[in-house]
């Protein structure tokens, strides 16, 4: 047993390692429980600290035994993502998975136009997933082997009058997720670009959407990403039916999309 | 800007042998003892573990260290003196057991143990304290080590023999390198008269003469092995092989210069004079689903039945899986791991009969068994017995494994309840308890009060140190 109270891992109980960045609420949270209920030993990232040793404790009664351990975290604070990394690694003993989940979106106006909130979307959404990927993929590299998921969003797939930074930062993240694809399968690593549709999460409420359809719950999309780590998709919509419509969105002409209104 | 002492392109999965087990860790290959030293500062800089690692021929995660450092000493492997008057060899602990006897042997001289594969460094060798299919005879490797030189994680050297120095001496061989690095090694090897050894086969039919046999043949012979077929139940539990061997006396051989040369001793390249033998263990893999499996070692014992005497080289005998080159790979994908249990001649019989008899009714049974005799040694940390050794491997797939998990948690209160102990260098999921049980409470905490001595801050942990004796 590690000083931490960690289950060791044999061969025939080969534990598997999990990070998760952004678990204290939404899809994160739901995550950690999933892959905690898959066999993983998940660090559970995010700012919030009473929130993920919450989360931490149900989950490890649940299972009987440590599956999650709490690191609070603000992904903004960019340059100790690599030494957490190398604490979670250090702890773990190895890292199979790695989830970039951290994602806020601000409100805006459909006339305004506010610098300071699309930074601090750019900053949770992008950079911070920058500051973490960089050092993941560098290790991943090293290893040849890992499996990297990234949550982006339908989301990125367009730029739209409601959410023009929000957009960009999804957009930006879901061609940064592709460039480290292309970098890595030859090394053995796979990278999975998640572009979840709706979720009821506390971004969808505080993005104060109106026209909201096909929303499933943050426990019904960790099994859509679940499913995705598990059959190491590249991209995939959750749930499904949004690839379908993000394929015919996706080909909307500009002198159509701009009389739209969503 | 500060350099990263650990960049992640030291970082590297490192296997369990029998491919069952991997952990990250930052790989260092020292070639001398000062790079032992700078290893160490690192780790204690940055409060990481350092676990050390040879051939990383352990069944288990003996040179595993998830997360931390690990040193691999094969680097450090040249022969520092050879006397072939006396027999007498000082090595770094990298060297392994084929460049020791490729060494000795032309000299007229064998290692006086060696393990069931040359590819172990004698560094693990004593760290494991190994034996061979002598080792009723002549105990396990410790024995033969007239003094050794190790580097303690204090930053001490330290000099040990069995006079000198001896509870460091008793503990560090034996001691799954958790007390210090072993930096030279002298051993006194054993005289041969011949390249070649004298072997008898001939089958058993039970468990009862199976270890009847054993008993009866150790005494009068220099190694004594045999092959159970534990997928064999009812009437046939036990049956199996025993193999006897004798070293030839002066004058038997008549060209001991011939017989005693390295090309006499290597087994030819190709199967059946065609196929290379790197490709053999292809042609195995089919073969590793259990009822086919069951013919092979049907097989096995049918052309077993006919009695042989002959001659084979020492390599030959003891190396015999060697010369299948990643025969283990021929396990698949979820690899294999041993369980080896020691137990006392009186409750040996009984015990296996339990444990062949479970495995089969569970339908997880071995595919090969491999039992020897032993007897006790003064080492710390020993897993010998006065009787006998019974090693299984076991297939691992995904869905076996809780399974064969529940099966050996099983096996390991049959063992320990018949007085029975285990080997550190094998059985992958034995628990604290289990091994409280059988080192009992004194010797731990001997271990303990010595690895406060040599290693105050517990820098050497492996992933089988903190499995095992992390909480005791």
């Amino acid at each position: 047993m590690s000083p931490l109270n960690l289950p060791a891992s044999t061969p025939l109980r080969p534990l598997r390692t999990a990070i998760v960045v952004g678990a204290s609420s939404g899809i994160g949270e739901a995550l950690v429980r999933r892959l905690a209920r898959e066999g993983y030993l998940v660090a559970a990232v995010a700012r919030r600290r009473e929130l993920l040793d919450e989360l931490c404790a149900q989950v490890n009664a649940v299972c009987g035994e440590t599956r999650a351990r709490p690191y609070a975290h603000d992904v903004t604070d960019y340059a100790s993502a690599p030494l957490l990394l190398k604490q979670i690694v250090q702890e773990f003993g190895a890292l199979d998975l790695f989830v970039y989940n951290s994602g806020i979106q601000i409100p805006v106006a459909v006339d305004e136009f506010d610098f300071a909130k699309d930074l601090a979307m750019y900053e949770t959404n992008l950079l911070g997933a920058l500051a973490w990927l960089n050092p993941v993929a560098a290790m991943f590299q090293a290893l040849q082997a890992g499996q990297i998921v990234g949550i982006s969003s339908v989301a990125g797939d367009r730029g739209r009058v409601g959410a023009p930074a929000y957009n960009t930062s999804k957009a930006a993240f879901s061609a940064y997720l592709e460039a480290l694809r292309n970098r890595l399968t030859r090394r053995g690593v796979t990278v999975t670009t998640i572009k979840p549709g709706f979720v009821d999460t506390a971004i969808l409420r505080s993005a104060g959407a109106k026209k909201t359809f096909w929303v499933i719950d943050p426990d019904q999309a960790a099994a859509g990403i679940w499913q995705a780590i598990k059959t190491r998709r590249q991209t995939a919509y959750v749930p499904g039916q949004w690839a379908l419509l993000m394929l015919i969105i996706r080909h909307i002409p500009s002198f159509i999309f701009r009389r739209l209104s969503f | 800007m500060k350099t990263d002492p650990l960049p992640y392109e030291r970082l590297t999965y490192l296997e369990n042998f029998g491919h069952s087990l991997r952990r990250a860790a930052y790989l260092y290959r020292p070639t001398s003892a000062g790079q032992i030293s700078e290893v160490f500062k690192i780790a204690r800089h940055n409060d990481f573990k350092v676990t050390l690692r040879g051939a990383g021929r352990s069944y288990n995660d003996a040179a595993l260290n998830g997360g931390g450092l690990v040193i691999d000493l094969q680097d450090m492997n040249h022969i520092l003196d050879w006397n072939p008057e006396t027999g007498i060899i000082k090595a770094e602990p990298g060297v392994n057991l084929q460049t020791l006897w490729q060494r000795v042997l032309p000299d007229g001289w064998w290692p006086p143990v060696v393990s069931g594969t040359m590819f172990t460094t004698l560094g693990g060798c004593l760290g494991m304290n190994i034996h061979g299919k002598n080792n009723f005879r002549m105990g396990p490797i410790g024995e033969h080590v007239l003094e050794f030189t190790a580097l303690l994680p204090t930053g001490a050297e330290v000099t040990c023999s069995p006079t000198h120095n001896g509870d460091l001496f008793y503990s560090m061989i034996s001691g799954m390198g958790m007390l210090g690095v072993f930096i030279s090694i002298t051993l006194q090897m054993k005289k041969m008269h011949s390249g070649l050894l004298e072997v008898t086969a001939f089958p058993v039919r039970t468990l009862h003469e199976h270890l009847a046999a054993i008993e009866e043949q150790a005494p009068q012979n220099d190694y004594t092995v045999g092959w159970l077929d534990a997928m064999a139940g009812g009437g046939g539990l036990g049956r199996g092989q025993i193999h006897a061997a004798k070293y030839l006396r002066e004058g038997e051989d008549p060209e001991p210069q011939k017989t005693m040369q390295v090309a006499y001793q290597t087994l030819p390249e190709k199967m059946f004079g065609f196929f290379p033998k790197s490709s053999i263990h292809y042609f195995m893999t089919p073969f590793q689903i259990a009822p086919l499996w069951g013919l092979v070692n049907t097989a096995k014992y049918v052309a077993s039945l006919r009695s042989g005497l002959y001659r084979q080289s020492h390599a030959a005998f003891h190396f015999l899986l060697d010369y299948v080159p990643n025969w283990e790979l021929a396990y698949g994908r979820g690899g294999l791991i041993q369980y080896q249990s020691f137990l006392p001649r009186e409750t040996a019989e009984a015990a296996w009969a339990e444990l062949l008899a479970l495995s089969l009714r569970r339908g997880l049974p071995s595919y090969l068994g491999v039992t020897k005799r032993h007897r006790p040694d003064k080492f710390l940390l020993s897993h010998a017995v006065d009787g006998f050794s019974l090693a299984m491997d076991f297939r691992v797939t995904a869905g076996s494994r809780e399974k064969l998990r529940a099966m050996l948690q099983e096996f390991d209160q049959i063992v320990t309840a018949a007085g029975g102990r285990f080997y550190f260098a094998k059985n992958s999921e034995t628990m604290p308890e289990v091994a409280l049980k059988f080192l009992g409470q004194p010797v731990v905490e001997r271990f303990k009060a010595l690895k406060r001595r040599t290693d105050p801050n517990n820098l050497l942990e492996s992933d089988l140190y903190r499995r095992v004796f992390g909480s005791l």
